[in-house]
């Protein structure tokens, strides 16, 4: 029996104790194909990733992995899904070959095809010089990529990815990220979360946010992108006086203000924008401090979704954190 | 049901075999690995094994010609209770291993994978197991090299390999309830500490009836005495009486309750 999707989330709620995780979050994902899952910290991706990999159990809700309940059919699932959590899941002792053979056996491998599987996997991921080492001498990037391997030992159908990439250096990222294209292109449903708006929009099918325990949007990148730009600009009034006159002044798509930075910033269409702005804040006789140009964070996303939803986002403002705009950029 | 999904590379391909046989895999796959620790990082034995072996020397030339123990020498009353410290130490050094472990993350992988959930903390106790023989071996070993002289038969001393390692097994089980308790690395340590402790509260080096009236009546019927006293008479041929019957009721009890109590904590942890 095949399963159009690989995943199937309803009313998936988890409180723990009276600490609400999750809401009431529904997700699709098609078969070969990678949901991103974005959110900023303690919205509750984490806990969707748990539930999906029967670490922990919904309060309420279906889940469905690869045709399996999550409650009732746990082995089902766990034979169905490879999973990368955000804590590398490994023995430290142990060297990298090790690891994978063990896992292997686990997984009712014989020892021979556990050790040429283990074989195998460590060239694919460029641990082979590594492989006898023990993992705790290991790199972050390289503890990752075994990590990864690890969940890859019997090819699973379903790969689940928590924020595989958080705390990467680039280049680390960039070898991660296409061993995940090559996975979607073996044909593996991934379903993966990360607090990067340009990761989601490099590898992802379709993206969820998530924010506060629910799905806030869905779409592709393009779509979410809509209402906050391709480029943003920033000023800084140090004046307060400056500032509340400005934010009355410019208006734009997904402007947001922050009194604490006395920042406004926008959405333009292209540089040239940029001049008139200046123009316009000139002629009634606001001095800026500093300018910038950004790619939209997903603070910006947030913003623009929080503003445009029909229910006003309850007390928790965004969380004034701005990532730095690095390396995802450049390597377009 | 499962669809197969095609890799370049070679597909590894699960055998198929009974559910007892992947039981007893997962079993043995799992000893392996904390087998593999001991050579991995020796210092941990090798640290484990200090402390008994310091006490012993200690009480042996030290303090040892200030307590009578009545008709034999004292390094002869000694190294019965040098072995129980030792096996103790090794057997709650598992608590602080399973919180690790439970901490670390490892534990979420074997949890996403369909094997045997029981193996993961089997795993553990069986080598705390085999680290209590280890011990063990390297006590009585350093005993005889500082005096010992037992006067046990070969079947005495499998009847103290015996209660010794029941002893090892479900001291292991109640250490692990503990690791699984404990929600840092110190709090594992420390719960550790109370079982530590038990031997020193025991006949391990004096006799009971030296000590004031409270204490007493609390060492001369706590468990860890039981295992003292049973192991002592065998190896210096003294009639063991009730007291080794005793010794293994007390520890198979311990296990019926601490290795279910282990194996629930284990799965309630991700409710």
């Amino acid at each position: 029996m095949e399963h159009e999707y690989a995943i199937q989330v309803r009313g998936l709620r988890k409180d723990y104790g009276r600490v609400e995780a999750l809401r009431g979050v529904d997700l699709d994902v098609r078969r070969g194909t990678l949901l991103a899952l974005l959110g900023p910290n303690g919205s509750g991706k984490t806990t969707v990733v748990k539930t999906l990999s029967t670490l922990t159990r919904p309060s309420r809700g279906s889940v469905v992995v690869n045709g399996y309940d999550v409650t009732r059919r746990r082995n089902g699932v766990r034979s169905s899904i490879g999973m990368v959590s955000q804590f590398v899941a490994l023995d430290w002792l142990h060297s990298g070959r090790e690891n994978l053979v063990l896992l292997g056996r686990l997984q009712k491998l014989s020892k021979t095809n556990a050790t040429r599987r283990a074989a195998q996997l460590l060239e694919r991921f460029e641990l082979t010089e590594a492989a006898d080492r023990p993992v705790k001498t290991y790199s972050g990037g390289m503890k990752r990529r075994l990590d990864l391997a690890a969940s890859l030992i019997v090819t699973p159908p379903v790969l689940l990815l928590d924020e595989p990439t958080t705390g990467l250096d680039p280049r680390s990222r960039a070898v991660l990220w296409a061993a995940i294209r090559q996975l979607l292109g073996e044909g593996i449903t991934i379903l993966l979360t990360t607090q990067y708006l340009e990761e989601a929009d490099r590898l992802a099918d379709q993206i969820a946010v998530l924010n506060d325990g629910r799905i806030i949007a869905r779409g592709t990148a393009g779509q979410l992108k809509q209402g906050v730009g391709r480029e943003r600009v920033a000023v800084v009034l140090s004046d307060p006086e400056d500032f509340r006159r400005a934010g009355d002044l410019l208006v734009g798509a997904g402007l947001t203000r922050d009194p604490e930075t006395r920042t406004i910033s926008l959405a333009i269409d292209g540089p040239s924008r940029v001049k008139h702005l200046l123009d316009l804040l000139a002629e009634h006789g606001l001095a800026i401090d500093s300018l910038s140009l950004t790619k939209p964070t997903l603070d910006d996303v947030f913003f623009a979704l929080t503003q445009r939803a029909s229910d006003p986002p309850e007390a928790d403002p965004m969380p004034a954190r701005r990532e730095p705009n690095d390396e995802l950029g450049a390597l377009r | 049901m499962t669809s197969q999904t095609q890799t370049g590379e070679g597909v590894a391909r699960p055998d198929t075999r009974t559910k007892l046989y992947w039981a007893i895999n997962d079993n043995l796959v799992l000893i392996g690995r904390h087998l593999g620790h001991l050579t991995r990082s020796p210092d941990q034995l090798f640290t484990a094994l200090m402390l008994p072996a310091t006490l012993l020397l200690l009480f042996r030339f030290m303090f040892g010609g200030a307590i009578d123990v009545g008709n034999t020498a004292y390094v002869n009353y000694l190294v019965p209770g040098i072995l129980v410290i030792g096996v103790t130490m090794v057997a709650v050094s598992t608590s602080a291993a399973v919180q690790s472990d439970m901490q670390e993350g490892v534990v979420d992988r074997y949890r996403t994978i369909a094997m045997a959930d029981s193996a993961v903390i089997i795993g553990h106790v069986v080598a705390a197991v085999v680290r209590a023989a280890i011990s063990l071996v390297a006590m009585v070993g350093l005993g005889i090299a500082v005096g010992f002289r037992p006067a046990g038969s070969a079947l005495d001393w499998v009847l103290v390999a015996g209660t010794l390692l029941l002893f090892a097994f479900s001291l292991a089980w109640v250490a692990a309830v503990l690791g699984l308790v404990a929600r840092s690395a110190d709090g594992a340590s420390g719960l550790g500490l109370i079982l530590m402790f038990s031997p020193y509260a025991s006949s391990a080096f004096v006799q009971p009836e030296t000590l004031p009236d409270g204490l007493r009546g609390f060492v001369e019927h706590q468990p860890v005495t039981l295992v003292v006293d049973t192991v002592r008479a065998l190896l210096l041929g003294l009639p063991v009486g009730n007291t080794g019957w005793y010794a293994v009721l007390w520890w198979v009890a311990i296990l019926g309750v601490a290795a279910p109590v282990a194996t629930r904590l284990y799965h309630r942890r991700y409710a």
